[in-house]
């Protein structure tokens, strides 16, 4: 009962702190400008003498810039809405009264999660949806897999929250702002790599990138996201940014759930033990 | 510890149940820690509390307990009767419960007018109220305020009080650390002082007034053989003029005092048994502060 009581006024928190809000006023608006770019290029495109397939591939690479940016997007609202969620209150000292109601600590701290993790599921279905109709109305296509990448999508976005609780039991806010945007930068630094790697053959760089997937594997999960997202044809095209050259294994999904797992117990036993 | 710093020890307090105890102690002594670890918000490195007959922090033991936290802050975001409910329901109140509970509670701490207002519109002392009915949400047995009355006017100060006498009135015990000694002497039944984490003294303040009372009075046409009758009840006289200083065996034998005073044909003005304050007490315990 504790853990839904906290679920929803952590729910409650994002749409009346309007962080929820402002977030679906920005996907709100990315999509506007995203739909009005599609347009245009299609209109673009149709005035080239581009075989039908050709420009199809190209529209289906600014669908995944799409998709990227609802992506980032979710990861941001992820980091910016959890990181005070403990740090800030065991800081003012809010915590106390809640702490000492009878609930216990593991229920305060999963109660927290769950509605965040409410809210993120929220928007990332919201975001995906938008994109794909867009890609759907305006270019007329139809993103294959799509329910997979947003879940892939979705479960970066819980990795993202969970090491962002999971950092706030040990730090302040402002040092776990900094760390998880590190930690996602690393990622995201690894990942690239790892497909320009892959791209020029280069199988240490490679290896760089993948460590840097195993220490913070959320970008990981977006390669995987797009690759799903991609036509095979696609795939072996590897003239765009999104073209996966080295697609994350689904061992490496595994690794991100277990991390997850992992990260989520660590907070719950961080947060049980130590002092408010 | 706190560090390398010890914040409490070798605490032994024993608080009875149905009293409004007063923990006293200067700034560092180790108030706070000390309620947090009975609270369960804090963890001693060593040693155990028993709150309510059971080991502290434990849920069982939470259920029965409420805490007003110095300096109150919660959710900007919720109006007061929000926060209210939401207290309710952690401590496992029925919505048909807090229907009743949650409007009688405003209205206990002043805040009725309020209840629909958001937290971030309450100024210092609305929210050490709201905070306040928080903690009694549940009639918990056991009631912790830290500093209750710091953010207070004087109409608020009384207000709370006279909640806290209510509470013990319904069979509660409190256990109340402030700074406001004036506020402790009049609430209290008992008081702890404490000092770099120890114990340092305790005054129970329902029984001092038993015990000698100094009184001082003043009367014209007094004389000397008059005062000096006075040593049937007193362990001490001193006139000065129309000055009369006595210390009275006991509080009990001060009406006997004024009537024979009143019998010898004494004009009296004034008559002022006096007792060594809470503060005299404190600064005589404590000794002077060489902070500034």
């Amino acid at each position: 009962m504790g853990v839904w009581i906290m679920t929803g006024v952590t729910f409650r928190e994002a749409a009346r702190r309007k962080i929820l809000w402002a977030a679906l006023l920005a996907g709100g608006t990315f999509l506007a400008l995203f739909a009005t770019g599609m347009h245009f290029q299609a209109k673009d495109l149709a005035r080239t003498n581009l075989p039908p397939f050709i420009r199809y591939q190209l529209q289906s690479s600014v669908l995944q810039v799409g998709f990227y940016a609802a992506d980032v997007l979710a990861v941001l609202l992820a980091i910016l809405t959890s990181v005070d969620t403990l740090s800030g209150e065991i800081a003012s000292g809010t915590i106390h009264s809640i702490a000492t109601k009878p609930i216990s600590r593991w229920q305060i701290l999963l109660g927290k999660w769950l509605g965040f993790a409410s809210m993120l599921v929220v928007y990332v279905a919201l975001m995906f949806a938008g994109v794909g109709i867009v890609g759907r109305v305006v270019a007329g296509i139809v993103t294959p897999r799509i329910f997979l990448g947003g879940a892939l999508v979705y479960l970066e976005c819980l990795l993202v929250l969970t090491m962002t609780v999971m950092c706030g039991t040990y730090f302040s806010t402002l040092t776990n702002g900094v760390i998880v945007v590190g930690l996602h930068g690393l990622a995201f630094i690894g990942g690239w790599i790892e497909q320009i790697a892959a791209l020029t053959n280069s199988p240490r760089l490679v290896t760089v990138g993948v460590v840097s997937s195993l220490l913070m594997p959320s970008e990981a999960l977006w390669h995987r996201a797009s690759f799903e997202m991609q036509s095979s044809f696609a795939r072996t095209l590897q003239f765009t940014p999104f073209a996966i050259a080295s697609a994350p294994s689904k061992a490496m999904i595994g690794y991100a759930v277990a991390y997850l797992g992992i990260a989520l117990a660590i907070a719950i036993h961080r947060f049980r033990e130590r002092d408010l | 510890m706190y560090g390398k710093k010890v914040a409490v020890r070798n605490l032994s307090l024993s608080v009875r149940r149905g009293e409004i105890f007063g923990f006293l102690g200067p700034n560092g002594a180790g108030k706070s820690t000390s309620i947090k670890m009975l609270l369960g918000l804090v963890k001693p490195t060593e040693g155990q509390a028993l709150v309510l007959g059971a080991p502290s922090g434990s849920v069982e033991i939470r259920r029965k307990i409420g805490f007003l936290p110095e300096d109150f802050r919660f959710y900007p975001w919720l109006t007061a009767s929000e926060l209210l409910k939401l207290h309710g329901r952690l401590c496992g109140l029925s919505a048909f419960c807090l229907a009743d509970r949650v409007p009688a509670l405003l209205e206990l701490v002043g805040l009725t007018a309020h209840r629909g207002k958001r937290l971030s519109e309450f100024s210092k002392g609305m929210l050490q109220r709201i905070g306040l009915a928080q903690a009694l949400i549940h009639e918990p047995e056991l009631i912790f305020l830290d500093e209750p009355t710091s953010g207070l006017d004087p109409m608020g100060r009384r207000a709370v009080r006279d909640v806290i006498r209510a509470q013990r009135e319904r069979g509660a015990t409190v256990f109340l650390n402030s700074h406001l000694l004036s506020e402790v002497e009049i609430t209290c039944d008992q008081v702890v002082f404490i000092k770099q984490g120890e114990v340092v003294g305790s005054h129970d303040l329902r029984t001092q007034s038993r015990g000698e009372t100094r009184v001082i009075v003043l009367a014209s046409k007094l004389s000397d053989e008059t005062a000096a009758g006075l040593t049937r009840w007193c362990t001490s006289v001193d006139k000065q003029g129309d000055r009369l200083t006595i210390s009275a065996k006991s509080r009990e034998a001060l009406p006997e005092v004024h009537r024979y005073l009143a019998a010898s044909g004494a004009d009296i003005y004034s008559f002022t048994p006096e007792r060594p304050s809470l503060e005299e007490l404190f600064l005589k315990i404590m000794g002077e502060d060489r902070g500034l």
